[in-house]
């Protein structure tokens, strides 16, 4: 996925690294700091002074909102304003420790939907910041269809999202736009509830805040609230999501940041991360996700666009409790690369047998290829076969090949021969047959 | 523009992809198509010219250009650019070319170009009116005229699914590997494709769905339409409000994949960049149900696609499209090891570029040494004062005595008693920077200076720098009152029957300001051949790029060596006829300064 998010740590630290290019004529602190733990929580404050000195607010940095209604922003301790860092430190503690459910929407105050449990691992820590209730601001940033669009109001804090078209202004641009031209629409929007004497200052901060959307390519940007105290910028809340496309040439510019999951997901597997890994190392492509583990069909498809419809043909045949796994293989992968693909899948698929007792499958399968070389790809499956035979027959699984494309007769001849010699059951077809035809046969089995 | 290619379009490739070249002369072979499909290949690092291509049994030569302009420089009718630069520079490559002209349109085949560039790209490509195709896509293909890269696979697969000729379905699709699967499900189903577009899976593509179906909808050979669509954006949209308006009449069949993608939430990426709804209207399900409501046939699954394409065909009750001839590129294919552009001989009768030798031979054809060196050595039918110019240099540096030094190493060579060959060589090996290269250098370093628009003045000043005495400048004892007469025999025939003399024109005044110094500092006869030739060359139309090019590759020189072998030859049969014995230098004309030489 090209869009990817980031922790509001980072966000604030792209922002903090180019402040003075596009908001000169602003001041931000840049006090903030990310912890694992109270313990790295306390030893930060050996070295940032303002850890010690000012009262502080503590929140979770994983990705998720409403963490005040969920009650995880730590502002008070007998009252607002008073959290001192040893309050801060026992409290991330506390927090880490056990595991927290967190509910993602709410109706007023009350939980709607189910909530995600998981361990709270990333902590955001930043002075109390008073201020009053006109000093905070709304905006955020992002592409819709063809363009960009800026989001503003002078309303801040969690309350905009009830309310959104009323309090909020929306601002279209083409990607055509100029400098001046998107300037120019940006002064002439300026949401009328700013106070009159702050409009000019808002202006110039929104020019700054779209300018470092678009030139740091941020796929998103909201910061919710932003506090205005004269020339002073706070970054109350934030949520970013960057284009990873533009990693290449943003070295510099992101400095370290890192994806995570988001929180209640899985971690992911070492499995995946390796098949990340390689994907990132080659000039093909290589994707896995595991749905669940347990169930029984396992798919191992070639092509981005084949894989959805066996995704698609598996969901409707037979349900997704059965599906395992959603991955693909493409733009030609060496024989090393497909090999260790095809082991790690079957890795996966042979550490349990099935719950009822039935055969698992194993769909290979893949659209007519345009230049991929089916025979070589097929050698490195047929690799991973002969390491893995005897656990295979142990589980119990049977192999539905479908395949065309560059040797693709070669390609089915040579695993069709090596399952055989393996003791491996398979089933091979060519592009006489529907694509996703071998899914029907295999569940009619 | 109804069609997107025809028979006769051309490509510039971007990126010298051998593979994926050769699988479009593959396929413009088999469909008969006059003309290569690839016209040009932009290889910034190759130091190649051309690369060898199969066209068929034969092999053909593909030019390489170091850059897309002068690859459209020369190749103006190429008005398709296929890109196959990496993300990195795919964008880069796209705007240059939009900056340059002259493109109808653009395929980009990279993936992952940042999101905000392609955007940039894509409305710049839409404001110059140039259709783009991708990013992330294996391209589009019009049966029958023209196929990009490697969309459709193997030249076997092309023909089993009917891609060989035009049909009468226009496929839009987002994925590339489908797109194959798509044209086989139309060849069992129903007659083949008349033109077939992958809009490619990034989120942010050139033309989408709409455009290439509004196009589709104009050309006459698309009798009916299949888009397959994707969970994800809202293309499919802009389908259906062509429909209700009647913007597209033709019967269209749809199928948005993804619909698995509504039992996980968005943290599954499922398929490609473009592929993750981001509300409910751009689920493949929403997507599907709005189509069918807008009275597109959309089948049950795709499962049932196939289905729903017989019907949709049958009911349409085409009349059946008659199997064009093909020929069959032979499966084993030898690439060849020597390359000859100059002469042939494998008829009845040896060709100098094209001219049987009888051709030019005989008196009566009217035919000089001029004619068979512009056609041996620059395929190319010179006019006769050119020819007749080039005769008279070879005349003119025939020979220039027994003193020189070529000369007199031949002579001695051969009275030790070795052939006529070896003797030869011996002087000709003697040819060069000293000997004879000042042909080459006055051409060089004059042409320079009249490229660079120096005064004289500053020309000699640039020379001082450089610490060269100036080629082609300087004689023994010639001087402006005793003039050299090969020089002036040299002025006068092209002063007489060359078009203009720019370059000498250019070298007089020089002269003027050396002899001003030293009386024998005159144009001499090296000088004067080269200063001429790189007149001729500019008046027989060559760029200054080739030119400069025969300079650096030592055309100039050839001239000379060509001419002075008759001299050797000469002076070898001269020592042969007087039967000289061995010879040995005279002792008393070497200065002997031996010393014993000292410990280190």
């Amino acid at each position: 996925m090209a869009q990817k998010s980031i922790r509001e740590y980072d966000a604030k630290s792209i922002l903090a690294k180019h402040w003075n290019k596009y908001f000169p004529d602003f001041t931000y602190a840049y006090e903030t700091v990310m912890v694992q733990n109270g313990s790295e929580l306390a030893e930060a404050a050996k070295t940032r002074a303002w850890l010690k000195e000012k009262t502080l607010v503590a929140k979770p940095d994983m990705l998720f909102g409403k963490r005040g209604k969920n009650n995880l922003v730590l502002f008070r301790d007998t009252k607002p304003g008073d959290v001192s860092l040893a309050k801060a430190v026992s409290w991330i503690d506390e927090k880490s420790s056990t595991l927290q459910s967190v509910y993602f929407s709410f109706d007023g105050d009350k939980p709607t939907g189910e909530a995600k449990t998981g361990m709270l691992t990333h902590f955001v820590v930043e002075p109390f910041t008073p201020h009053l209730q006109e000093e905070e601001y709304y905006i955020s940033a992002t592409c819709v269809g063809d363009n960009d669009m800026l989001y503003m109001s002078a309303e801040g804090g969690m309350e905009v999202e009830e309310g959104w078209d009323e309090k909020v202004t929306e601002v279209a641009f083409p990607i055509t736009d100029t400098e001046e031209e998107i300037a120019e629409k940006i002064r002439a929007n300026i949401p009328s509830d700013v106070a009159d004497a702050d409009k000019a200052k808002f202006a110039e901060f929104a020019i700054g805040f779209f300018r470092a959307y678009r030139e740091l390519n941020f796929a998103y940007l909201e910061i919710n609230p932003f506090v205005m105290q004269g020339n002073k910028i706070e970054l109350l809340d934030m949520v970013a999501k960057l284009d990873d496309t533009a990693g290449f040439m943003m070295v510099d510019d992101w400095g370290d940041v890192e994806y995570p999951t988001s929180f209640g997901m899985e971690e992911k597997s070492p499995e995946v991360l390796a098949i990340e890994d390689a994907d990132s190392k080659s000039g093909a492509s290589l994707k896995l996700t595991i749905l669940k583990p347990e169930a029984r069909i396992w798919t191992m498809v070639a092509g981005g666009g084949a894989s959805v419809v066996y995704a698609d043909t598996i969901a409707d045949l037979a349900g997704i409790d059965d599906l395992a796994n959603y991955g693909e293989y493409s733009g030609g992968p060496t024989t090393s690369e497909t090999k260790f693909y095809a082991e790690t899948l079957l890795d996966l698929m042979t550490r349990e047998k099935d719950a009822q007792g039935r055969d698992k499958v194993l769909i290979i399968g893949g659209a007519i290829a345009n230049f991929t070389d089916v025979a070589k790809t097929f050698t490195g499956i047929i690799q991973a076969f002969e390491e893995y035979a005897e656990k295979m027959k142990e589980v119990g699984i049977r192999i539905y090949v479908r395949r065309g494309g560059p040797n693709y007769e070669k390609g089915l001849k040579d695993i069709k021969e090596a399952a055989d010699r393996l003791g491996l059951y398979i089933e091979i077809y060519g592009p006489q047959t529907h694509v996703t035809d071998i899914v029907r046969m295999a569940l009619a089995k | 523009m109804a069609k997107l290619y025809t028979r006769d379009t051309q490509a510039i490739f971007w990126n010298n992809n051998t593979t994926a070249i050769q699988r479009m002369l593959d396929y413009d072979y088999t469909i008969q198509r006059k003309t290569p499909s690839v016209a040009a290949i932009v290889a910034p690092t190759s130091g190649s010219k051309f690369e060898k291509f199969f066209y068929g049994p034969d092999e053909i030569m593909i030019p390489l250009y170091k850059s897309t302009a002068a690859a459209k420089v020369h190749q103006p009718q190429a008005d398709v650019l296929l890109n196959f630069a990496s993300f990195r520079t795919a964008y880069d490559v796209t705007m240059e070319a939009l900056n340059i002209g002259g493109f109808s349109s653009m395929m980009i085949t990279a993936e992952g170009i940042p999101e905000r560039l392609a955007r940039h790209m894509n409305a710049y490509a839409r404001e110059k009116n140039v259709i783009v195709i991708g990013p992330a896509t294996v391209g589009a293909i019009a049966p029958g005229a023209f196929k990009i890269a490697n969309i459709g696979g193997t030249i076997e697969n092309i023909v089993q699914s009917k891609l060989h000729r035009a049909g009468s379905c226009g496929l839009v699709t987002r994925s590339g590997g489908l797109f194959n699967e798509l044209a086989n499900i139309i060849s069992i189903n129903a007659d083949g494709i008349a033109e077939g577009v992958a809009i490619g899976g990034d989120r942010f593509v050139g033309s989408v769905f709409i455009d290439n179906m509004l196009r589709m909808q104009e050309n006459p050979e698309v009798k009916y339409m299949i888009l397959l669509g994707e969970v994800g954006g809202t293309e499919e949209y802009k389908v259906i409000e062509a429909i209700k308006l009647g913007k597209i009449t033709k019967p269209v069949i749809a199928w948005c994949i993804g619909t698995i993608a509504k039992y996980y939430d968005s943290g599954v990426q499922f398929g490609h960049a473009g592929a993750s709804a981001n509300n409910q209207m751009e689920t493949a399900e929403y997507k599907n149900r709005a189509m069918a409501e807008a009275g597109i046939h959309v089948p049950a699954s795709f499962n049932d696609l196939p289905n729903m394409i017989k019907k949709v065909f049958t009911d349409l009750k085409l009349p059946e499209i008659p199997e064009p001839e093909m020929k069959v590129c032979p499966s084993v294919r030898k690439s060849k090891e020597f390359i000859c552009t100059i002469s042939d001989d494998r008829g009845d009768e040896a060709t100098y570029a094209g001219f049987p030798i009888s051709s030019l031979a005989t008196p009566d054809t009217g035919k000089g040494i001029g004619d068979v060196v512009s056609l041996l050595w620059f395929k190319k039918q010179y006019p006769k004062w050119a020819t007749e110019f080039i005769e008279t240099v070879i005349k003119t540096v025939a020979d220039h005595g027994p003193a020189v030094s070529g000369a007199h190493n031949a002579k001695v060579t051969a009275r030790a008693g070795k052939s006529v060959v070896e003797s030869l060589v011996t002087g000709l090996l003697t040819i060069g920077s000293r000997f004879g290269g000042a042909i080459d250098g006055a051409a060089e370093h004059f042409k320079y200076a009249d490229d660079n628009k120096l005064t004289a003045a500053e020309f000699l000043n640039h020379m001082k720098k450089l610490a060269i005495p100036i080629p082609g400048i300087g004689h023994r004892i010639k001087s402006l009152k005793n003039p050299d007469l090969r020089v002036e025999g040299l002025k006068k025939f092209a002063k007489e029957y060359f078009p203009a003399t720019p370059l000498l024109d250019y070298a007089l005044t020089v002269e003027q300001l050396t002899t001003s110094k030293k009386e024998n500092l005159i144009l001499n006869v090296d000088g004067t051949i080269g200063i001429l030739m790189v007149d001729m060359w500019r008046a027989l139309g060559y760029e200054e790029a080739e030119i400069n090019e025969f300079i650096s590759s030592g055309t100039l020189n050839s001239f000379f060596i060509l001419g002075r072998t008759i001299g050797f030859i000469g002076h070898v049969l001269d020592e042969k006829r007087l039967a000289m014995p061995m010879y040995r230098h005279p002792m008393s004309d070497i200065l002997y300064d031996v010393q014993v030489a000292e410990k280190i």
